[in-house]
């Protein structure tokens, strides 16, 4: 138990560091990685919570696919003239207060005296599968709901790529057309000259 | 001991980090993007803290949609940063004001 209780402290400090950098470091790529590093930590405290399934879903589909994303608009994006002119805005200890202000409200609700009655982790038995049990309920309660998600990626997909333009105006290509309907006469043209003298 | 409360402050101080990165943020939409990640997280950490107390599988269920959206919502969102990008060569959230509200 106090093992457990070291490993929940150093992963929540890894990811509440981590969610501070996500807002406070000003370069982009750097906020993009701690995000990646506060997704990790975050996994680290569901298998805590056993719950594998999960965790193993956010290190492969949001550490693996969505932050390479990330990653990749970032730097197709040139950023640094925004870096360099913009910053927080005047209203930041506006804002710093009423986020303490929320944040102390919360941590007064949930602290631990009010959860003694369901607060208790469970430890399942040592064949316990997660992805089974999760499967059994997903595909027969939730099949439905699992159909129109997958519906719904289908529809992220379209929307993706419809908008990305067909024609970049910037980019040199061939106009077949062109090139066929060309005369002659548009391309060279013939001089008589005089031929000059040998000196 | 670690019990269900801690979990649930640990998931309250990442919802009020990345609301934090929200409000004052005004720097670029990347970042707005990313706080949206922070605040799902968050609710994540909710779910799965009470499925696992209350030893109700359901939680984690809602946990794997709000994955699915998150991810359809992040692709989405960086298309239209991209064609914004396009059209307006900058992406600070000050430069948003094409509806004049």
């Amino acid at each position: 138990m106090l093992l457990e209780t070291i490993f929940f402290y150093l992963f929540a400090a890894g990811v509440v560091l981590s969610a501070v950098g996500v807002v406070f470091l000003r370069n982009p790529v750097h906020s993009a990685l701690s995000l990646v590093l506060a997704f990790v930590f975050s996994a680290c405290l569901w298998l805590m919570l056993q719950a594998e399934f999960l965790a193993l879903i956010l290190i492969l589909v949001y550490v693996g696919a969505v932050m390479t994303l990330f990653l990749f608009v970032v730097m197709t994006i040139n950023l640094d003239a925004d870096i360099k002119k913009q910053t927080f805005v005047h209203y930041l200890p506006f804002g710093l207060l009423l986020m303490a202000l929320l944040a102390a409200l919360l941590l007064f609700v949930l602290k631990p005296a009010h959860f003694l009655s369901i607060g208790q982790p469970i430890i399942q038995d040592q064949d316990y599968s997660n992805v089974q049990v999760l499967g059994k309920v997903l595909y027969t309660h939730y099949v439905y709901p699992f159909e129109l998600a997958a519906v719904l990626l289908l529809v992220a997909i379209v929307a993706a790529i419809s908008l990305n333009p067909r024609q970049p105006s910037n980019k040199k290509t061939q106009n077949t057309e062109k090139q066929l309907y060309i005369k002659r006469a548009d391309r060279v043209r013939l001089l008589s000259m005089p031929t000059e003298k040998k000196p | 001991m670690i019990n269900l409360s801690h979990f649930l402050i640990l998931g309250a101080i990442l919802f009020c980090l990345g609301l934090t990165g929200f409000v004052v943020n005004r720097k670029n939409l990347i970042n707005l993007l990313m706080c949206v990640e922070l605040l799902l997280l968050a609710v994540n950490f909710n779910l799965i803290a009470f499925s696992n107390s209350l030893n109700d599988i359901s939680g984690q269920v809602f946990v794997f949609f709000i994955l699915t959206v998150a991810a359809a919502e992040a692709a989405i969102g960086l298309a239209i940063l991209m064609v914004f990008y396009r059209h307006k060569h900058t992406i600070a959230v000050a430069e948003l004001d094409e509806l004049k509200g």
